[in-house]
């Protein structure tokens, strides 16, 4: 349905021997909003970069519309980028920094050697339209220097759509905002992106950002693509445990794989719903810390001791050690420390995946704890517990 | 609070008062006096014939403000690009860049100065290495005259030659100091934008560095239209600039103090009105080197 517009073809980035982008595939959508989203450091500029032009990749190709453009300098793409900390040109008012790209004559696009030169009222009535997309009519004069940070934003965004590129791509554009005003420039990027018509491609560290603006979410990790989808998916169905980790809280086991539809962990067999893995394979299962309900110790799947309770206003963040490992629960009903609860997990409270490169390494919340200054004891539970909870399946 | 921290000035004060403001007075009391003859000795009189007597100095006024301009021009021509190319290279290149742009001035301004007397003398290594080679006889059979040599001392290009060669570093150093700080973010945006390099020139780089170039445009023009050495030596004489003419009131033949003092009081004038001009069109940031 969506038409593709641009896609990166096994590139890889090496710097000084270090790869930064490894054998990276990935197509983006016309009209699309989409996220990379991952820890800092993990090669979301330098894909953003070589889209826009200003790093040719060490191998692989770029296409755009279907056509090859590796070798296209960023003058000539139908690119416009929203800078890092917004790139605004110090020397020119908010006005000229507008129409900075409308001033330079454009090659005609037919192969023709003719420029297309804009005439100074079609300039000025381009920038004046754009300035009220972004909320910014009568600042026209105003020096970059007296602008807040969400204005300077708002510029380096009129700044580049006034071009009307097919795709614009924004380098962690709220990160240098305050809660506030961030959440507010969420609402409003994606009403831009709707009433433009254009594709986004965003970047962010903030996996919450990233849920909340993106028709699509591309999760990376040390410059490999680990999962892309709709917020929805990557929330319901995390391919691995650092996309599990990385997108909201969880809670991540090992398990092992009975049979379709029969999970194991802590040696007690649950019904799920996923299916399609060998009989007997070890997994990774994940459980939010929404999913898991509290009932009483003699209704409990499982059972547990409280270390710690912290409230949240709708809910209390509930730090539950169960056989030495320690879970977060996300309850309204309060358990104070030290209670013995028992829990219930529906089968669609469980997600299984295969073990990845990831597994063990994420998803414990033992820490937790430690940051609310809480004493982490391992003795509370005993081997008998363990094989009563066996015995009882 | 405000007191305690206003003591830090007071040397400055001081400084200023000694070295600035009492001097300027000293000149100022001298350009408006003349020594009459009276019975008992000279005496000093108020008078503004000082000024007024100036004309017979037009011509020295205007070599100088003309010499000047023409190497500020010329500094300006080669200090860009050379301060441009070099905030492009590497940091090794830069460095070794940067050291041999100083090295001659860790040579004494006088030796520096004589040894382009060496080399430019009629009998000098260039005319010297043009006969070698054969320039000299080839420019002969070309335009027909029988010369021995090309008088290249005691010449205005000789003067400014002089000057670029010593205050070149000066334009230079302000400028890559401009663009080197020059956040290259700047330039990709305009790329992105759709601006090629030579755009990217025009309307990014050139005037963010604007106040680079007042500042070396000030730091060559100021010390050129006053120099006197250079034009003694390389100009012979012949190429009297506004410094001999002021030297030369105080300690040559001419010794007359309170035409000296007048002169470099219109000087310093006209300097610093072409200065505060110069400032209007950078951001300000030139009038630090004024002072
Ligand atoms: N031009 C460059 N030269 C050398 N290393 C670079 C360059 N650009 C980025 N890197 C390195 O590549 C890695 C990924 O950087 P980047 O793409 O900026 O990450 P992110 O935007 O996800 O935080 C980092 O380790 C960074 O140091
Ligand atoms: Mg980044």
């Amino acid at each position: 349905m969506s038409k593709e517009l641009i896609r990166l073809k096994d590139v890889t980035q090496v710097f000084d021997g270090e790869t930064v982008l490894k054998n990276v595939n990935i197509y983006f959508n016309d009209k699309e909003f989409l996220t990379l989203l991952g820890p800092s450091g993990c090669g979301k500029t330098t894909m953003l970069r070589i889209i826009g032009g200003f790093q040719t990749p060490t191998s692989g190709d770029v296409y755009f519309n279907g056509e090859r453009i590796n070798d296209l300098p960023p003058y000539k793409r139908q690119v416009n980028t929203v800078f890092q900390k917004y790139a605004l040109f110090p020397h020119l008012n908010v006005y000229d920094n507008v129409a900075f790209g409308l001033r330079i004559p454009k090659d005609a696009g037919d192969g023709s050697k003719e420029k297309i030169k804009l005439s100074k009222e079609e300039i000025d009535q381009r920038v004046r339209e754009m300035l009220e997309v972004v909320s910014l009519k009568g600042f026209e004069h105003r020096s970059i220097a007296s602008l807040s940070g969400g204005q300077q934003q708002r510029v380096a965004i009129a700044r580049a759509l006034v071009n009307r590129p097919k795709v614009l791509l924004l380098d962690e554009p709220l990160g240098a905002l305050d809660m506030r005003l961030r959440k507010d420039m969420q609402q409003e990027l994606k009403r831009i992106q709707q009433q433009m018509g254009i594709t986004f491609i965003n970047v962010t560290h903030d996996q919450e950002e990233a849920l909340a603006m993106s028709d699509t979410v591309v999760v990376m990790n040390e410059g490999v693509i680990q999962q892309i989808g709709t917020p929805e998916d990557l929330y319901n169905e995390p391919k691995n445990a650092f996309v599990a980790d990385f997108i909201g809280e969880s809670n991540i086991v090992d398990g092992i794989m009975r049979e379709d539809k029969v999970v194991e962990i802590f040696n007690r067999r649950f019904a799920c719903l996923d299916s399609g893995f060998e009989k007997d394979e070890p997994v990774d299962v994940v459980i939010r810390p929404e999913d898991v309900d509290i009932v009483s110790e003699a209704e409990g799947q499982l059972r547990g001791v409280v270390t710690s309770v912290t409230f949240k206003g709708v809910h209390y963040d509930t730090i539950v050690d169960f056989y030495g490992f320690k879970w977060l629960i996300q309850t309204t009903d309060y358990c104070p420390v030290d209670s013995h609860i028992g829990i219930k997990i529906d089968p669609d409270g469980f997600h299984v995946m295969k073990k990845s490169k990831y597994s063990g390494m994420f998803g414990d919340y033992s820490s937790y704890s430690e940051e609310y200054d809480e004493i982490n004891d391992p003795t509370i539970i005993d081997e008998e517990e363990a094989e009563g909870a066996e015995d009882e399946d | 609070m405000r007191t305690k921290r206003g003591l830090f000035a007071v040397p400055y004060v001081i400084w200023l008062a000694l070295f600035v403001v009492i001097p300027i007075v000293i000149m100022l009391v001298y350009s408006l006096t003349v020594e009459v003859e009276t019975a008992t000795g000279t005496e000093l009189a108020g008078s503004v014939e000082n000024f007024t007597g100036m004309s017979l100095y037009m011509g020295v006024f205007g070599r100088s403000f003309w010499l000047a301009l023409v190497a500020t021009l010329i500094c300006l021509l080669i200090g860009y690009p050379v301060a441009y190319l070099m905030s492009r290279e590497g940091p090794g290149f830069q460095r070794v860049a940067m050291a041999l742009i100083m090295l001659p001035m860790w040579m004494n301004f006088l030796l520096r100065t004589y040894s382009w007397m060496a080399i430019l003398e009629n009998n000098g290594l260039l005319n010297q290495l043009f006969q070698k080679i054969g320039v000299i006889a080839l420019y002969n059979r070309l335009t027909g005259s029988d010369v021995e040599y090309f008088q290249m001392i005691r010449t205005p290009g000789a003067v400014v030659l002089g000057m670029v060669y010593n205050y070149l570093p000066f334009m230079i150093l302000p400028i890559y100091t401009v663009l080197t700080k020059l956040d290259h973010r700047l330039i990709e945006a305009a790329q992105d934008l759709g601006a090629n390099s030579s755009t990217v020139f025009r309307r990014v780089i050139l005037p963010l560095s604007v106040s680079g170039i007042v500042s070396g445009v000030t730091m060559v023009f100021v010390p050129s239209v006053s120099t006197f050495a250079i034009s003694r030596l390389l100009g012979g004489g012949t190429q009297m600039m506004l410094g001999d003419l002021i030297e030369n009131q105080f300690l040559g033949g001419a010794y007359n103090p309170h035409l000296g003092a007048a002169i470099a009081m219109v000087m310093m004038v006209i300097v610093v009105i072409c200065m505060l001009v110069m400032n209007h069109f950078g951001d300000g940031e030139g009038e630090a080197v004024m002072l």
